[in-house]
């Protein structure tokens, strides 16, 4: 390949057509690649005295190895975990750790340092290829699949090749199908996205201990996260809480503004929200009682309680739902009925019908 | 090789020894090569050349935290319970004594309390996780920057993107196994997402999840991928990806006796095999002091998932951070109602911006290979700076990529520098859009200013920093020449010029052209030309 030396500087030509350089300039005088520096010694190479030190420095590299290696087993036994004593599972991971380390890093920095101080550094070229098959290759590989092709008629029966085709296409289904049930079979998510378990006369209880709220409780810039009662018994218990959990807040009457349906909603200028944010259903837990605001701490969407729980700043885009509650005859705090719109993170047929319906 | 009179049954290929230990060793050699012909594999790679610069060692990094990954994640597989069974907590961290948690995050639990150095396996596995998707990311700028992803290697940058893929996916599987409170919030995070697509969201959520949010299936699907899928398809992506390496050769930066045709450096036998093997050590070594003395991931602080508590601050894995930034940045009220159903352009936006930059990042050598029509094999790696339009791209890329992933702390950043939450999310979302532009047109300037010291100092050599004083009573500054080595290193890079436009063998002028003309355009308009040997001998000339 001595010819390629006349094409320009950093190009690779193969024998036959030279590639095409695009755009590239390829210059007329080019500055001569003035080949290989002298090498420079180190002083490993020239000084004894340096080489021996050098020796003795990798082997004692290598012996803290394996005394880490040793040290690590005989902590482990040393300084076992005592059951109960959190601090007895620090020193267990420090000391085991640490030793582990020395005897790694023993070997590695000794290694290293051998290659670099002892190991012979002249660099040596090699000569590339084009990455492409030699031309004979090429030749060879192309008579291959047309000898293929003709033994098999892949190219002539067309029949043959197309149905193979159309065949390979369906075959793939059954793969999807048997996905279907990965979830349960009788159900169906756009049903079991419509409902909790809150229902008329649901006490509200707190979360997690359970106790129903009593309306008289609840003062003014108060804040409670609300499960309805009895979500303890259901075997489903996260999935429910994971639609049900609920902020309660008393806001004064004369900062909550409430639409005209939904007065009798709240009680007392008591409101509950469902705690699932309406953008990707992290809980809405940060509650800043002077403002009213609910703040989502995953994405920062802010809600405004006051005022119907609307989005005022995040990428959320829907108001939190209302849950509409009011007081039993004993006061403590009950749904007067289910959410009136799913909760938590939009979904495509979220405004559609109940599929179960 | 064995003479013609002698056996090859008895002796073998390999040389005749005379110590004992060489005599077994050459026994063993002969042995495998008899039942393998290793000897034709080993005298092609023995003597193989690597080139040599600290950056070609990114991607070693990411090569040996995945093995201790793999070491690290068996070690736990042992213990790991992979099921959301409830039971009582009764391990050693007294605080959680008797609550109820999933059996994923008891075992998870007693491997950090109660099996001995179980905590130290599960921090290594979590540091070396977070250093192989660091040092893929590193070692893709490197490749970038560089223009090593030229033909003949781009289809090994797409192999690569597709590892830092599988590792992000990989990272994400596994930081959701224990099923504690912070990666409970990010599945749900994750459900949420899921359900913005449209149309098949809600049922794609449903069947991952084996019904509803979050069900009892998650974890140990999770678990099958985290273990199995994903890393099989990793080992798998990443063996072709050595292979390229060792098909195509490395690349070297210019320098003296480096030419395109040529590959200079260390042989890997003995050389590059001990700097390799030491580097390995050296690389689990750091991930194993670093798991013994930082905390990582302390699960025992968060406490078991639950859908109503979370705590503030909460943010990802470093890794996944651009992507939950891109979510916080949507702008507010981007929901529609199309036809009666619901599309969540405020969840869809932030996808597709991520998936756009995923597959530009993917797609870029191919457009550059437009761009420049250049069909010739790219064997030097470019300093950055001779290449100013794909540095400055590059460096516009970056700071996208930082200003999604500073918006995965915007609370962080609003609390720590008592900032609005608001002006900082506001902040962000202009500097996502105005960022990259202005980190685009610094980096071009800056580059283009580097290249014409170089020029500059190739010519004319090095301020020495000697005042002399003529006869003639001026003061000149003394420039010391470069010799011929370093010269090289400045003057040998590849020029291109932008494209005209010129009509076809039709004598029409396609769209095509003209658009490629105008990237042509945009990217080589403002180029600095090579020193030529021409200027070279005028500018000796001058001096003398």
């Amino acid at each position: 390949m001595a010819d390629v030396k006349d094409a320009a500087p950093g190009s690779a030509v193969e024998p036959v057509a030279p590639a095409s350089a695009g755009t590239a300039v390829v210059p007329s005088e080019v500055i001569e690649n003035p080949g290989f520096p002298p090498h420079r010694p180190r002083i490993t190479d020239v000084d004894p005295a340096k080489e021996a030190l050098a020796q003795r420095r990798v082997t004692g590299l290598f012996f803290i190895s394996i005394i880490g290696s040793v040290l690590a087993a005989a902590f482990y036994i040393a300084f076992p975990i005592v059951p109960g004593d959190i601090a007895s599972v620090r020193v267990n991971t420090l000391t085991v750790g640490l030793a582990m380390a020395f005897s790694l890093l023993g070997i590695g920095i000794g290694t290293v340092h051998w290659a670099k101080a002892l190991i012979s550094d002249i660099e040596i070229p090699e000569d590339r290829h084009t990455t492409k098959g030699k031309p004979e290759t090429v030749a060879r590989v192309s008579e291959i699949f047309t000898q293929a092709n003709e033994e098999s008629g892949f190219g002539r029966r067309t029949l043959i090749r197309n149905s193979l085709i159309g065949a390979l296409v369906f075959f793939p289904l059954p793969g999807i199908v048997l996905f279907r049930d990965l979830a349960p079979a009788n159900e169906e998510p756009n049903s079991l996205l419509r409902h909790t378990l809150w229902d008329k006369n649901v006490r509200l209880t707190r979360d997690p201990d359970g106790t129903p709220v009593r309306a008289a409780d609840v003062v003014y810039g108060s804040a409670y996260h609300i499960i309805p009662e009895g979500i303890e018994e259901h075997e489903d218990y996260l999935e429910q809480k994971a639609k049900a959990a609920v902020l309660l807040m008393r806001i004064r009457p004369e900062d909550l503004h409430e639409e005209d349906y939904k007065k009798s909603w709240s009680y007392d200028g008591i409101v509950a929200y469902s705690k699932i944010c309406t953008h990707v259903g992290c809980p809405v837990a940060l509650y800043e009682q002077q403002t009213h605001h609910l703040l989502c701490p995953c994405h920062q969407s802010e809600f405004d309680v006051s005022d119907g729980a609307k989005v005022i700043f995040g990428p959320a885009s829907r108001p939190l739902p209302q849950l509409p509650i009011t007081v039993d005859a004993d006061g403590y705090l009950v749904a007067r009925s289910d959410f009136h719109e799913p909760v938590g993170p939009s979904f495509w047929e979220r405004l559609g019908e109940d599929g179960r319906k | 090789m064995t003479t013609t009179t002698e056996p090859t049954a008895t002796r073998g290929p390999f040389a005749d020894p005379t110590s004992g230990t060489a005599r077994f060793t050459t026994a063993a050699a002969n042995y495998i090569d008899e039942r393998t012909s290793i000897s034709g594999f080993v005298k092609e790679l023995g003597r193989k050349i690597f080139p040599d610069h600290w950056s070609f060692m990114l991607g070693e990094v990411a090569l040996y935290s995945f093995i201790v990954i793999l070491l690290s994640g068996t070690f736990l597989t042992f213990f790991f319970e992979p099921a959301m069974t409830p039971t009582h907590y009764e391990g050693t961290f007294a605080p959680m004594k008797g609550l109820e948690v999933s059996a994923a995050f008891d075992s998870a639990m007693n491997i950090s309390f109660d099996v001995r150095g179980g905590l130290l396996m599960r921090q290594v596995h979590h540091w070396a996780a977070l250093l192989f998707i660091s040092s893929i990311g590193l070692h893709m700028l490197r490749i970038f920057f560089t223009g090593a992803f030229r033909k003949p290697r781009e289809l090994n940058w797409v192999i690569g993107f597709l590892l830092f893929v599988l590792a992000l996916a990989e990272g994400f599987t596994g930081y959701s196994l224990p099923d504690d409170l912070l990666s409970g919030n990010g599945l749900r995070i994750i459900d949420g997402m899921v359900k913005g697509i449209p149309v098949i969201g809600t049922w794609i959520s449903y069947l991952l999840f084996g019904g509803e949010f979050p069900g009892t299936d998650i974890v140990p699907r999770l678990f099958v991928l985290h273990i199995l899928l994903l890393p099989a398809i990793l080992v798998a992506a990443l063996g072709l990806h050595l292979v390229l390496l060792v098909v195509n050769k490395h690349t070297q930066f210019a320098g003296p006796g480096r030419t395109n045709e040529n590959v200079v450096g260390v042989p890997i036998l003995p050389t590059f095999a001990a700097k390799a093997a030491g580097f390995f050590f050296i690389v689990f070594g750091i991930i194993v002091l670093i798991a013994s003395l930082f905390t990582i991931n302390p699960i025992w602080n968060y406490g078991p998932y639950d859908p109503s508590p979370v705590s503030a601050g909460t943010q990802p894995d470093w890794y996944i951070g651009f992507a939950d930034g891109a979510l916080r940045l949507a702008p507010t009220h981007l929901e529609v109602v199309w036809f009666g159903y619901t599309v969540s352009w405020n969840i869809l936006l932030p996808i597709l911006v991520l998936v756009v930059f995923l597959a530009a990042v993917a797609a870029y050598p191919f457009l550059e290979a437009w761009v420049t029509g250049d069909k010739r094999e790219h064997h030097i790696a470019d300093r950055p700076r001779n290449a100013p339009t794909r540095t400055a791209i590059g460096a516009a890329g970056v700071v996208f990529y930082a200003v999604l992933w500073a918006a995965a702390s915007s609370d962080l950043i609003a609390t720590h520098f008592k900032l609005t939450i608001e002006g900082v999310i506001v902040s962000l979302q202009i500097l996502l859009i105005i960022g990259p532009i202005i980190a685009y047109q610094v980096t071009k300037r800056v580059c283009i200013g580097l290249q014409k010291k170089d020029r500059e100092i190739a010519l004319h050599g090095y301020e020495s920093g000697r005042i002399v004083r003529m006869p003639s009573g001026e003061y000149i500054e003394v420039h010391q020449p470069l010799d011929e080595y370093d010269r090289w290193r400045l003057t040998s890079y590849n020029e291109y010029k932008p494209l005209v436009v010129r009509p076809n063998a039709q004598g029409r002028i396609t769209a095509a052209t003209r658009v490629r003309a105008g990237f042509s355009r945009w990217f080589f308009e403002d180029r600095i030309v090579p020193v030529s040997k021409g200027e070279l001998e005028s500018a000796h000339h001058d001096h003398h």
